[in-house]
């Protein structure tokens, strides 16, 4: 048994269920939304020679999820040693 | 130097440095054979994996594809990199701690079902040969266009190649060659855009350069140039797309979940040691990939305006035939260039119409698959570039192409033989039919690159909705419900897999003519269908499962220890 008790083991499950639905909360913002549905909207906004949609949609969309990725790496790594179910 | 001996030396180099790297790596069991000896770090074990993902048509393809649809090529550098997000958070990880070579490996235990196991198996199969059929082709297309060898000798030396590096390293081989080939394919990939940009904008880098004034000193962006270029020329604006909302969004959903379904890039993350380990590389892989997405959107809106600004002239009113320049004529011989001087006037002209259509006004087709290769011609590279850049094309095909064999080979050996015909087969027995599988898929992969089935391009669509449809919400209902039974599971893939296929093949297959807007579901096209299908699935999946009862609580306990990190061993057969 990995875990101390049942307890800890529910509550390592909830917290890493309640990290991923953040994270996948930017995911979806970022590309579904600022790059697909509300691109019209954001496309009035300049940033540099950009339309803001037009950016998010193929650069700034990809930017957000290679750090969502390392954030998330991070996490969880802290949260394995919190319940000392890490590989050292 | 002219440039065809460049390219043969360049390329020759990178062809001897893979071969020097496939006999260090060689495979000496079953465990280096599938998974590298489950040794491999984290960073390399991601620069593989980019290489792996990044194929022909990342490479040769993508930016083209962008350059000709603007805005809406952005459901490809969103699909194909949101991907990874959904496989670092909900897969990679997880099917890391559980520990087998395959994903039919987990799809059979987890489902406790030896169908369920075969069903996966002929899927990863479908999906890879679909998409090594393209690579091979993309290596002939290298191969003719820039050492004028024909497309024959281009495929069998690229399948020369690659056989020996797959059979004789097996994933082991394969992992440090594509380390070297994602060197070689992104430095190719870099070195014209960096060169463009500066020409273009005066900024370095393409990702910046692409919002930026043009360096002429009219103080203009050159995204608005752009645009007014497109409207002028009677195309819709660049940053404005033409495809209704829901299907890039279903587009979109549909590339993303399909690229964290696919057998090939699900196998990396059980050659790392540990389960972090998936995760970093999970990372990593993305960041390696994201540096040749982000530069391609910037390529293509350059290679744009160059290429408008090359056929129709500073005053926008064509430029002579008779002077057109070298990289016109010679992509010409290949047909992927046509002009047809429709006004006789002696002048080409490129705008929004057909050059087959009399009545419009364009008189130039260009095809839009060459725009990487013939770019640096384009910009008048020095010839070293062009040389590099057949490398690069060359070095992403082969990578994916290695990749690919060896899941179809893993899944004949291991999946087919060892799991339903032959349990009690000795490891290296096991290794023996291995590389003859891998030997045999090279071989029909060849003949496909020589003799393309007319509809490569359409399948890929398929390959995607397969992976979307099937794998992914198997898998993803495999680790986060662990009630989740065999029959729900199984009746679930197979309805994804059958609404999608069904929806493909009648609009590409039986009825092309009616592949219109008007006539999708909701407007969805066959190439975002594979979301829905992904739908299908859960919502069958779960009716049958509220109708046949829980898992047992073996496979309950099971799901319950892949859950969390300790006590992750080597990925093994057993």
């Amino acid at each position: 048994m990995a875990f101390k008790n049942d307890d800890d083991k529910a509550a390592y499950w909830k917290e890493n269920l309640s990290l991923l639905a953040k994270l996948l909360v930017v995911w979806f913002v970022v590309s579904f939304g600022a790059g697909i549905l509300f691109v019209d909207a954001l496309n009035e906004i300049r940033f540099f020679g950009f339309k803001l949609g037009f950016w998010f949609a193929q650069q700034g969309s990809i930017y957000v999820f290679v750090v969502l990725i390392f954030v998330y790496m991070a996490k969880m790594n802290a949260l394995d040693k919190k319940y000392g179910v890490d590989e050292e | 130097m002219d440039v065809q001996l460049l390219t043969f030396i360049i390329v020759g180099a990178s062809f001897a440095l893979y071969i020097a790297i496939a006999i260090w790596a060689r495979a000496g069991s079953t465990t280096d054979f599938y998974v590298a000896g489950g040794g491999v770090p984290p960073v390399i074990n991601g620069m593989a994996t980019a290489a792996d993902w990044m194929s022909a048509a990342s490479f040769i393809s993508m930016a083209g594809l962008i350059s000709f649809m603007g805005y809406d090529g952005a459901v490809y550098l969103m699909g194909w990199t949101g991907g990874y997000v959904l496989l670092a958070l909900c897969l990679a990880p997880y099917l890391r701690k559980f520990g087998k070579f395959t994903v039919p490996d987990f799809i059979g235990d987890r489902y406790y079902s030896q169908t369920a196991r075969t069903v996966a198996v002929f899927c990863a199969i479908f999906v890879c040969f679909t998409y090594v059929a393209g690579q091979m082709r993309g290596v002939g297309v290298v191969f003719s266009r820039f050492l004028e060898v024909d497309i024959v000798t281009g495929v069998v030396i690229g399948m020369a190649i690659v056989f020996f590096y797959t059979v004789l390293g097996g994933m082991k081989g394969i992992t440090y060659t594509q380390v070297a080939q994602y060197c070689v394919l992104i430095f190719a990939y870099l070195v014209p855009c960096v060169f463009i940009s500066m020409m273009v904008t005066g900024h370095i880098l393409p990702q910046t350069a692409f919002g930026a004034t043009l360096a002429d000193g009219s103080g203009i962006y050159m995204l608005d140039k752009l645009d007014q270029l497109s409207v002028d020329l009677g195309f819709t604006e660049y940053t404005n797309g033409s495809k209704s909302t829901i299907d890039v969004f279903f587009i979109t959903f549909a590339l993303m979940v399909g690229t964290a379904g696919l057998p090939h890039v699900i196998v990396r993350f059980f050659t790392v040691p540990k389960v972090r380990d998936a995760r970093k590389s999970a990372g990593w892989a993305l960041l390696f990939i994201a540096i040749l997405y982000t530069t391609a959107p910037a390529l293509a809106s350059f290679g744009r305006v160059n290429m408008i600004e090359t056929i129709n002239g500073p005053d926008m009113a064509g430029t002579e035939i008779s002077e057109r320049p070298e990289w016109i004529r010679n992509w010409e011989k290949t047909g992927l260039i046509t002009i047809n001087d429709k006004n006789n006037d002696g002048k080409m002209y490129y705008s929004a119409g057909k050059a087959s259509d009399p009545a419009s006004a364009n008189e130039v087709d260009v095809d839009r698959d060459i725009m990487v290769l013939a770019n640096p011609e384009i910009a008048n590279l020095p010839a070293w570039v062009i040389a590099l850049v057949a490398a690069g094309g060359v070095a992403a095909a082969l990578s994916t192409s290695a990749g690919l064999l060896l899941v179809i080979s893993t899944s004949v050996s291991h999946d087919l033989l060892k799991r339903n015909f032959a349990p009690n087969i000795t490891d290296k027995a096991e290794l023996f039919y291995a590389r003859l599988a891998a030997g045999v898929a090279i071989v029909i992969a060849g003949y496909f690159g020589i003799n393309p089935p007319g509809f490569v391009a359409q399948v890929v669509a398929f390959a995607f909705g397969l992976a979307a449809s099937s794998f992914f919400p198997a898998i993803i209902m495999g680790i986060f419900s662990k009630r989740m039974n065999g029959k729900g599971a199984i009746s679930g893939m197979i309805a994804g897999i059958a609404f999608t296929a069904a929806y493909i093949i009648y609009f590409k297959f039986v009825n092309p003519a009616a592949n219109t807007p008007d006539n999708w579901w909701f407007g969805i096209s066959p190439e975002g269908i594979g979301t829905m299908g992904m739908m299908v699935n859960f919502v069958v999946a779960f009716v049958v499962y509220k109708m046949t009862g829980e898992a047992p609580q073996e496979i309950q306990d099971m799901v319950e220890s892949i859950r969390f990190p300790k006590g992750a061993g080597e990925a093994s057969g057993h």
